[in-house]
């Protein structure tokens, strides 16, 4: 996604000089955050729940090789044709040559973060193959030509009144009209004539099971299967962490995934998928890109665990108020900011610091991810590896001088606390980034050393 | 026992209330209580921005004012949790491992060491509190509303000791004021929109003061209340705490 040379700063200023619009979006998603809330306390083992699903994906990723062979082995014996993608690349060039072979041109797609990743979409119609998304927050994304502002709800983002006009210029529905039901009805009919028509469907992976070979894709709307169920060739993509040992586990994650995005007690669908129908070509595309770097990163590897809830952007303050655009990578908020520097550091070097590290997100996560503690981690790397801001980094050595130094800092103080009092104009100016919007602190007379020094004789 | 008056760069310079009321509570509940005089931060603003490496000559400096105190005490919820989490010396390992184990913010120390469980303190306000991040999620000094576990609070268990306090209850009780250390200006939009925000869940509930263990996230917000020249207050919880109002 491009957003020229905007980081998340720069692009939140923007989101921000809505303020209405800002105080939307935040109610809007803490409301999903109240009802994961009242889901999780419907169930008293709830943090039980979470460390034993963080518990197997530690299993899964240290075992991550074997299960994914014998994932492979059983999922070739039922009959699914699996493909192994080293990279974004090569998964977008395996999709489109199963689509050429059998001379596709048109296709659905469900909800897949990882093509999404990969910028699948753009690369097959870079090579004529139209692709309708149709999950309706999807499709309403892509008929205003943006990228998802959010994993679970890519079009969060959108007022029912905006959605409204799309659907009046690309559907056909009279202008003005935003009823979200009217809306939904005339998607549903746009989007059965596509299902119908295409012969090919591609779907993502929530869950691939070793033990069985097959996949399960959680969805709300059934899209996934009106798409595999109707088309000659369905093609799976999936990332290599997505594997689960058993099909026993899936009962822990499936209680936690939907709880944990939107406070439903389950998926309205989960689908298993297990073999191609008689008739049916079924290709798994497991994808690497960057995954088996991060699991190298002895600090980092955990955020592998990730099922995709999107609990921790509903939670994060910063997210609520910036948008999920602002992060400029294909999965925004607090968990995007600690993918997205193992993909391209320098690109998204500005993440790791659009947190207050308030810690929000590390308490969501349904398998336990640190969340907070590896943006802190993610600052240093980026710091040591020489993506900092250098304006920055000047003013970091003269802090560590100054407060290594008990008498530079009690003179440094001084003279700061004395310029505030004196000649507020020096820091009370639009230069100084506090003073914009807030007032700056008032000087005391003394600094509390000297009122010790003075006062107290022990 | 023997407590060493950990006072964070930023109260030093501009809320030697907040430093001072600490002091004499501390005194007040019969501790002997010292500031080493030649203190001067954490290390924590380098380390939130990625410059941990540069946190050497904080940490030594810290070590060497600390070490031999029995408790280390201090009014920031946050500069405690990046003690804890992140000191660390190359000559002298074992004695950092002792300072974080030793160190502890204000309200944990009453209530956890000291066991307190009257104060003579009066404050007839309706006071609003704010739960820093760092001291809340990090100290686990409350439960946190992300969490289903049984609710507690170390600084509430001690505001509810003060005669004629008023608690308010908030919509978002435990939502980050939007500080963030550096972030404040790295990400001003966002940060001063988090702090907006979060006042006003102050004042629409009828705060008349906003206390906190952190004084940072109170420099924040007193910042935003006195631009929007609104009438309430920031206060920290150890002036409350040790307040003698009549």
């Amino acid at each position: 996604m491009s957003t020229g040379t905007k980081d998340h700063a720069g692009l939140a200023d923007i989101f921000n000089e809505d303020e209405a619009r800002v105080d939307w979006h935040d109610e809007t998603l803490w409301f999903v955050r109240a009802k994961r809330d009242k889901a999780a306390h419907t169930l008293p083992e709830w943090e039980a729940l979470r460390e034993n699903a963080s518990k197997i994906k530690d299993n899964v990723l240290s075992n991550l090789h074997d299960y994914l062979l014998q994932f492979e082995a059983k999922a070739q014996q039922n009959g699914i044709t699996v493909h192994w993608a080293a990279d974004a690349k090569e998964h977008n060039e395996i999709v489109t040559s199963i689509l050429k072979a059998q001379s596709v041109t048109r296709i659905v797609k469900s909800k897949s973060m990882l093509t999404e990743e990969c910028h699948l979409n753009e690369h097959l119609q870079q090579n004529g193959i139209e692709v309708i998304d149709t999950d309706l927050g999807e499709r309403i994304v892509q008929l205003a030509e943006e990228p998802p502002s959010h994993i679970v709800l890519p079009c969060i983002h959108k007022k029912k009144e905006e959605i409204g006009e799309l659907f009046h210029e690309h559907l056909g529905t009279p202008q003005g009209e935003s009823d979200p039901q009217f809306l939904t009805a005339a998607a549903r009919v746009h989007l059965r004539e596509k299902f119908l028509t295409r012969k090919a469907a591609i779907t993502g992976v929530n869950f691939a099971i070793a033990e069985t070979g097959e996949f399960v894709v959680c969805t709300n709307e059934g899209n996934a299967d009106m798409g595999a169920h109707l088309a000659d060739v369905h093609i799976a993509c999936m990332g290599i962490e997505k594997i689960i040992p058993k099909r026993k586990h899936l009962a822990v994650f499936l209680r936690l995934l939907a709880r944990s995005a939107t406070g439903q007690p389950i998926t309205t669908y989960s689908s298993h998928f297990n073999k191609p129908r008689a008739g049916q070509e079924m290709h798994l595309v497991l994808v690497d890109n960057g995954r088996t770097k991060q699991l190298g990163r002895a600090d980092f590897r955990n955020s592998l665990k990730c099922i995709r809830c999107g609990a921790c952007m509903n939670t994060c303050p910063v997210y609520r108020r910036s948008g999920g655009h602002s992060y400029h990578t294909a999965i925004a908020g607090p968990i995007g900011s600690i993918l997205a520097p193992n993909l391209d550091m320098k690109e998204y070097a500005d993440l790791p610091f659009a947190s207050t590290l308030c810690g929000s997100c590390t308490n969501v996560c349904p398998v336990k991810i640190n969340i907070h503690e590896q943006l802190y981690k993610w600052r240093q790397v980026i710091v040591k590896e020489g993506y900092a801001d250098k304006k920055k980094a000047v003013a970091m050595k003269a802090m560590e001088f100054t407060l290594s130094h008990p008498f530079v800092y009690k003179n440094a103080g001084k003279a700061g606390r004395w310029v505030i009092k004196h000649a507020p104009f020096m820091v009370n100016n639009n230069l100084n980034l506090w003073y914009k919007q807030r007032e700056m602190p008032e000087p005391p007379k003394q600094s509390f050393s000297e009122w010790y020094k003075k006062n107290n004789n022990e | 026992m023997n407590v060493g008056l950990f006072i964070p760069c930023y109260i030093d310079q501009f809320y030697p209330n907040a430093a001072i009321a600490t002091l004499k509570l501390l005194q007040k509940l019969g501790v002997k209580v010292s500031y080493p005089i030649h203190q001067t931060c954490c290390g924590q603003p380098m380390a939130n921005s990625g410059f941990e490496h540069l946190t050497t000559g904080c940490n030594e400096l810290f070590i060497k004012n600390f070490a031999e105190f029995d408790y280390i005490v201090s009014p920031s919820g946050s500069c405690v949790l990046h003690v804890k989490e992140h000191l660390h010396s190359h000559e002298e390992e074992e004695k950092a491992q002792g300072v974080r184990k030793k160190v502890y913010e204000l309200t944990e120390f009453l209530t956890d060491i000291l066991k307190v469980d009257k104060l003579t303190a009066r404050f007839p306000h309706k006071v609003g509190v704010h739960q820093s991040c760092h001291g809340q999620r990090g100290l686990k000094m409350s439960q946190m509303t992300e969490l289903v576990a049984e609710p507690f609070s170390k600084p509430m268990q001690l505001l509810q000791m003060v005669q004629d306090l008023e608690l308010v209850e908030l919509s978002r009780p435990d939502e980050c004021c939007g500080f963030g250390g550096t972030f404040c200006v790295a990400e001003e939009a966002i940060s001063v929109k988090m702090g907006k925000d979060r006042v006003a869940d102050h004042v629409n509930h009828g705060a008349q003061y906003i206390t906190a263990a952190d004084m940072s996230c109170l420099m924040h917000m007193e910042g935003i209340l006195r631009r929007q020249n609104s009438q309430v207050k920031v206060l920290h919880i150890a002036e409350i705490l040790n307040a003698e109002e009549v």
